[in-house]
């Protein structure tokens, strides 16, 4: 147990932090679901960020990444929220597709792949939820019918993020008659294909951060197959396991949320409802200990340590801090919470809490919803017996 | 940076949770309640023997001088196991002060004689029957005082293994053994340490409750099946469990790091994230248990008491949360300063 930085930890801080003064655009980027220059910035913004090596330092060099520990990524990580850097547009692809292929994939999809997500040159969505398949993901019914070497995709995918705008997704597809877990396949296709609509979904504020991705006999070659035939759930469980535990949401981003709520709350302590300040201080704790337990994490896991069952704790945990952390927010900014940005009589120097605070809504349901977590908990963590 | 413990401090762990779960089960502490026993003599004399009384006090006078890790994962067993003996308060709190003012009682203590302590924050003293001496505060001054030169008045508490009296005593010159603002610092540190041990066992006694309770679960059948099976009741342990999850690395942390105004704060939280842990965790496991949890026949109430007490000893609920904000309210925040200002620029470029 040692709990301070080493130099060579520091001194990458250092870099990193120097790195990011200058190259962090001075003014936000516009967003990157409302319109295709939003998106396109933020593409623009993963190329400048893999110029310097920096688009995913827990990569090995020779894909574009730096072959870092991952307390380095935690503290890269940090230093990204700090400088308020702009979102991760292939998120997808670089935390939770790239470590699967590198994983999984054959040498040569690894060279395909790996390179190109990581310059930002194609960005990833992915294409799991079917209309009739959220949580129970197992009846996913999209299929993959092989001929020769070819599959052939047929199917309806929904709640796809980004896909509006992506280039590639890669999703679940079962053999033709096959059941539930058996017969499943990860495979890679690109949005461009013959046969593919992509429709775009507005959530609830209308923004269209996700789509519905129609397949209509979509040709793919069987060489875009991530892992064995029919070994898809297995394969997918993995992406589920490690990266969405750990990578997904990093606690920089909590922290960085926290220390502008405390911001928020000095400004209007004087008229601020008494019973929020405690709220307010369980925002900072939470997130302070949810770094920790994510150092503690990284720590096992460079020892050679397994992920287990904490990927369903952090999951609920950081989402739930999420959401509490931005009603807090609400609540302070009183009659001003409902204003959009675009109020001509909203203050101009506010954060875009209201944003925020929609965006979280999503967190107990997306990658895994909370009840599902807390099954897993019980079940894995405590041995209860199964439904 | 590596936040792990090291094998040493497992293998600590382990040996203290072994000692407890031989010595500390539910009969044992029946058996106590049966026989009026204020404590288990040969308990006290096993854990006196492995040397745990001074644990953290220095070589030179006998004790094995560890670190507060070391203290707080003894701490979480002994919460666990809802050792009535006052360990924790011996080792982590009365004998890291006693080492500093009075090498002679100190090593005593570390043989196993009772120093009780009465913290000005607390109106009572734990153990003070079983004590020797006390140490107790007149204003600025600490005074160390013979048991038989005080009066002693029970204040019966819910848990049925606290002994909490309200000490009546005259302070006199002959007693004192430190004053002046200096002593001051002796308090703070004695807070710090019961408030960080304390909050290390109730995180024992919150663990303690869902492995009770998920147990039960496993066993008890309605309808046909277990109860364990129903997501209502799956729920409320997981609720706990995530509650525990993200508080033991707090603890973790507070006591692995160097005493700072940043890491009173981190103590603080530590003891705060615990208590909310025993308290989801205690009152789930009554819930699972039923009317059995609701029993005095099921050990769950012991733990639902203990989490009670603990949660506002060495500083009231209140006060941890006011030294929280204070220090939000005032010190650098932002993802690089968790451990301190470590990560900060001026750091930084030293090291650059
Ligand atoms: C913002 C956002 C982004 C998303 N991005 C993507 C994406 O990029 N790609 C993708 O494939 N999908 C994506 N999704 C979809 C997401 O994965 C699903 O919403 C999720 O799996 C839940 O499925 P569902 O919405 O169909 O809800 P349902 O499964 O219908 O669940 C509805 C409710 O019932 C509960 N429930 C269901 N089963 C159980 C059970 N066994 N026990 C207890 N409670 C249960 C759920 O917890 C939930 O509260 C996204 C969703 C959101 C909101």
């Amino acid at each position: 147990m040692d709990l301070r930085y080493t130099p060579v930890e520091q001194a990458f801080r250092a870099e990193v932090r120097d790195w990011l003064d200058s190259h962090v655009p001075r003014a936000p980027l516009p967003d990157f679901d409302s319109t295709s220059d939003g998106f396109e910035a933020h593409r623009e913004w993963e190329r400048t960020l893999h110029k310097g090596g920096w688009s995913m330092v827990t990569w090995p060099q020779a894909y574009g990444g730096r072959g870092l520990d991952l307390i380095r990524w935690l503290i890269f990580e940090e230093e990204y929220y700090r400088a308020g850097a702009p979102l991760r547009v292939n998120q997808n692809g670089i935390f939770l597709l790239g470590p699967t292929l590198i994983e999984y994939g054959t040498s040569e999809q690894k060279a395909r792949f790996l390179p190109a997500m990581a310059a930002g040159d194609e960005i990833w969505a992915q294409a799991w939820s079917e209309p009739t398949a959220g949580s129970d993901l197992a009846g996913v019914r999209a299929t993959a019918t092989r001929e020769g070497d070819d599959y052939i995709l047929s199917g309806h995918k929904i709640w796809s993020s980004r896909a509006v705008h992506a280039d590639w997704a890669f999703g679940l597809f079962r053999a033709p008659g096959s059941e539930r877990h058996k017969g499943l396949s990860l495979i890679l296709f690109s949005l461009d294909a013959p046969g593919i609509t992509v429709q775009p979904i507005k959530r609830m504020d209308g923004k269209p951060v996700f789509a519905e991705i129609f397949l209509d006999d979509v040709r793919v070659p069987v060489a875009n197959r991530l892992g064995g035939e029919g070994e898809g759930w297995s394969v997918c469980m993995s992406t589920a396991g490690f990266e969405r535990g750990l990578m997904l949401r990093s606690p920089a981003r909590f922290q960085v949320a926290a220390a502008n709520l405390v911001d928020l709350y000095r400004s209007r302590a004087n008229q601020a409802d008494p019973a929020l300040a405690a709220s307010v201080m369980q925002a900072w704790m939470d997130a302070d200990a949810y770094a920790l337990s994510i150092y503690a994490t990284a720590s096992r896991l460079m020892a050679g340590g397994a992920i287990g069952p904490e990927t369903s704790t952090n999951k609920i945990f950081w989402s739930e801090l999420d959401l509490d952390l931005h009603r807090t927010a609400l609540a302070l900014l009183g009659a001003e919470a409902e204003l959009t940005t675009d109020a001509p009589d909203r203050a101009a120097n506010l954060g875009d809490w209201l944003d925020g605070y929609v965006f979280s809504l999503a967190g107990p349901i997306y990658a895994g919803a909370n009840e599902i977590q807390r099954n897993i908990i019980a079940e894995r963590m405590l041995a209860l017996p199964r439904g | 940076m590596d936040f792990r413990l090291t094998e040493e401090q497992e293998m600590l762990a382990e040996t203290v949770e072994a000692l407890l779960r031989e010595s500390c089960g539910s009969a044992d502490l029946r058996r106590m309640l049966d026989e009026s026993a204020a404590r288990d003599t040969q308990r006290w004399e096993a854990i006196v023997a492995m040397g745990l009384p001074g644990v953290m006090a220095p070589e030179s006078l006998g004790g094995s001088a560890l670190g507060a890790t070391e203290m707080a994962l003894i701490a979480t067993a002994c919460g666990y196991w809802l050792l009535p003996e006052p360990l924790v308060e011996q080792a982590g709190v009365v004998l890291p002060m006693l080492a500093e003012l009075d090498a002679a009682l100190a090593t005593r203590a570390i043989a196993g004689e009772i120093v009780a302590i009465g913290h000005p924050t607390h109106p009572f003293v734990a153990d003070a029957d079983s004590a020797v001496a006390l140490l107790l505060a007149d204003g600025e001054a600490i005074h160390l005082v013979p048991r038989d030169a005080v009066t002693l008045v029970r204040q019966p508490s819910f848990d049925p293994f606290r002994r909490l009296f309200r000490v009546d005593w005259t302070p006199s010159a002959a007693t004192r053994i430190g004053h002046g603002s200096a002593v001051q610092v002796f308090w703070d540190k004695a807070l710090d340490r019961g408030a960080l041990f304390g909050g290390a066992q109730v995180l024992g006694v919150a663990q303690r409750a869902v492995d009770m309770a998920a147990a039960y679960a496993k066993e008890r059948q309605q309808f046909g099946k277990s109860i364990g099976g129903f997501q209502a009741v799956k729920h409320l342990l997981a609720n706990a469990q995530i509650k525990i999850e993200f508080a033991r690395p707090v603890v973790l942390a507070a006591a692995a790091s160097d005493a700072s105004e940043h890491n009173r704060a981190r103590i603080s939280h530590a003891r705060l994230a615990a208590a909310a842990a025993a308290d989801i965790a205690t009152h789930a496991a009554v819930q699972v248990h039923g009317a059995m949890g609701f029993s005095w026949e099921v050990d769950v109430h012991f733990l639902l008491k203990r989490a009670t007490a603990l949660s506002q000893a060495w500083g009231t609920a209140a006060f941890h949360r006011q030294r929280v904000a204070a220090h939000v309210l005032s010190a650098k925040l932002g993802p690089d300063c968790t451990f301190g200002a470590a990560g900060q620029r001026e750091m930084l470029h030293e090291v650059a």
